[in-house]
């Protein structure tokens, strides 16, 4: 179950379940295909307990204060009420929490690719000499230090070097992630032939060059799985965004849904269609690429 | 590698063809290392140091003072550290944490293997169900317990009048006894996803001749998940339960979206109380916590270390 499975494009769904019927598949010759129907209804059921959750957010988003009343809030609106967007558009200051929030997934997706990938290549390639052994063991020992423990000198410290902010947050990414993106990505690394760089090397290429051209490109699967999980970890912390961002003008999606927390506030409509809207963007981009992005976080576990 | 040397060597000093850059990267040798490397590990050595160390050592350091996270501090030794152990509130603290990160374990893995049996099963529709179950994998942890602490105090007791449940009429999220399962209940439905995905790959990794034989030797359907699945599987258990433990170990949004560490204290995790040492004056003495809480989850990885190798799991 390594690489030579997953780039095999017939069997693209196999790490997911869905096998394909090339007589790969490890119970084709048991009973034929027929469907168990009993745990099809089970886990259409079992299923719901994902779907009324959103349900129900869409439903209360759509209802006035009145509709909310002292109702189970479960009922669908009608007629339903739009306006709740607006107000939370506005209440929020979605546009500038959205673009912060952008700003701090896309630089630390990037971030995450080019530094794991860079430091990875560097110490596959050169494994037999002592400095980058050391490096690889340094770096995983940050798997074993807990972000709980370093976060208060850590924030102080930020504070002075005037980092907090957005930008800061990206560094705190990048550098969180990097020992578990590092590990994913020397494997890779280990994969490919060192015999494709040698001969681009012959032809002069300096060894940025063989990243750039000939690495970089063939690590592509794996940018897919640190990518994902960079972009999920970003956009959905809480913690470090809420703790170093100093500005509250700058704050990120999650952290500004804290705003309808207060204990005077009632206006629930109001809130809950701030939590769609801060829901959204992850939820459109999984339904949209969610072959993708499974296949792609699949490989990170079978690792 | 020979063959880039002697190329090298090969070629005059003066060619013009060949800029000298790339002539004595050519010369490198099994002793000799392009500078690059170093580049591409250093600055983000440098950084990690900074970032991460640094900040761990700091810490370290000012859990030996008296320091409140402004003004004047001086060494106090260990008294921080002895007061912890007489500090009721922390002592709670990690009680409930402990409790909290064994049950949410238990739960999310007895969850997680059954949803992936059930899309490793031959269902209808099986793409779009697994669609929707790793639903909560994209979704902020902080919003999803925004959500469901409505549901919890408002629409349960509501339903729960009308079916005439009184255990349920009034907010579990206010009852002290209670709250922990409903931030148990959150945990699970935001976290099985993932441990879902590596028992997944678990069950593919198990060979289909396998299964056939015990068909052939006439082995129940629960008798085979038992003696044949569950043993082979066990490596992925063992991470899912490593991982998750740690992981619960350290939880703070679910509970500040859900109880925000009420009633009373009764779900103040070890990380709040780590993290109001900004704002309680308590600084040095909330390190000194980060330290002992930093020992015990250290151990726990050795612990799991060991159960690894001694198993021989591997992936």
């Amino acid at each position: 179950m390594t690489a030579s499975t997953f780039s095999k494009p017939v069997n693209k769904m196999a790490p997911l379940g869905l096998k394909n019927r090339s007589g790969r598949t490890r119970k084709s010759g048991r009973e034929g295909y027929k469907v168990n129907w009993w745990l099809t209804a089970l886990m259409l059921v079992a299923s719901l307990t994902v779907l009324l959750p959103l349900y129900f957010t869409v439903a209360m988003a759509l209802k006035s204060p009145d509709q909310i009343g002292t109702g189970t809030g479960l009922a669908w609106p009608n007629p339903m009420n739009w306006d709740n967007f607006a107000a939370a558009y506005v209440a929020t200051n979605f546009p500038v929490a959205f673009m912060s929030t952008a700003f701090v997934t896309v630089f630390s997706v990037l971030g995450s690719l080019a530094c794991s990938s860079l430091v990875a290549y560097a110490i596959a390639r050169n494994w037999n000499r002592r400095f980058f052994r050391g490096s690889f063991v340094y770096l995983l020992s940050a798997m074993f230090i807990p972000f709980p423990v370093i976060i208060l000198p850590l924030i102080k410290q930020t504070a002075l070097l005037g980092l907090d902010n957005p930008g800061g947050v990206v560094f705190l990414h990048v550098l969180g992630g990097i020992s578990f993106n590092t590990l994913l990505y020397i494997a890779f690394v280990r994969s490919i032939p060192v015999e494709l760089e040698e001969s681009a090397r012959l032809d002069g290429a300096t060894t940025w060059q063989v990243f750039r051209k000939i690495i970089f490109p063939l690590l592509a699967p794996m940018n897919a799985t640190v990518g994902i999980f960079a972009f999920l970890g970003s956009w959905n912390d809480f913690l470090l965004p809420q703790m170093m961002i100093a500005d509250p003008a700058l704050q990120t999606l999650p952290v500004v849904q804290m705003l309808f927390q207060g204990e005077f506030n009632t206006n629930y409509s109001l809130a809950f269609a701030s939590y769609l809207m801060a829901m959204a963007p992850t939820l459109v981009v999984y339904i949209l690429a969610q072959r993708w992005v499974l296949s792609g976080v699949m490989r990170g576990a079978v690792k | 590698m020979t063959t880039t040397s002697e190329t090298a060597q090969a070629a005059p000093p003066a060619a013009s063809t060949v800029p000298p850059k790339a002539a004595s990267r050519a010369v490198r040798s099994k002793n000799r290392i392009d500078p690059t490397y170093y580049w591409m590990v250093v600055p983000v050595l440098a950084l990690f140091a900074f970032f991460i160390t640094l900040p761990a050592l700091v810490g370290v350091f000012f859990s030996l003072t008296n320091y409140a996270g402004y003004g004047d501090w001086k060494f106090i030794g260990l008294s921080n550290y002895v007061n912890i152990f007489k500090d009721p509130a922390i002592l709670q603290s990690y009680i409930f944490t402990f409790i909290f990160a064994l049950t949410t374990t238990v739960v999310v893995n007895i969850v997680a293997l059954a949803i992936a049996l059930g899309l490793n099963a031959k269902i209808k529709w099986r793409t779009g169900i697994r669609t929707v179950f790793f639903i909560p994998m994209v979704l902020s942890a902080l919003v999803v317990s925004f959500v469901f602490n409505y549901l919890f105090s408002n629409t349960l007791p509501v339903l729960a009048e009308r079916f005439g449940v009184t255990p349920l009429a009034t907010s579990i999220l206010a009852n002290e006894n209670l709250a922990w399962l409903a931030i148990v209940l959150v945990t699970v439905w935001q976290v099985a996803p993932g441990a879902t995905i590596i028992y997944l790959a678990g069950l593919q990794s198990v060979p289909a001749e396998v299964y056939e034989a015990a068909d052939l030797d006439g082995a129940g359907s629960f008798r085979q998940f038992l003696s044949l699945t569950l043993p082979l599987i066990l490596g992925y258990l063992v991470i899912n339960v490593i991982l998750g433990f740690k992981g619960f170990l350290g939880t703070y949004e679910i509970i500040v979206g859900l109880t925000g560490g009420g009633p009373g204290m009764a779900t103040q995790s070890v990380a709040m109380r780590i993290f109001s040492g900004f704002t309680g004056g308590d600084y040095s003495y909330q390190m000194a916590n980060a330290v002992i809480y930093f020992l015990i989850t250290l151990l726990i990885s050795v612990i799991q270390l060991r159960l690894i190798q001694r198993r021989g799991v591997s992936l």
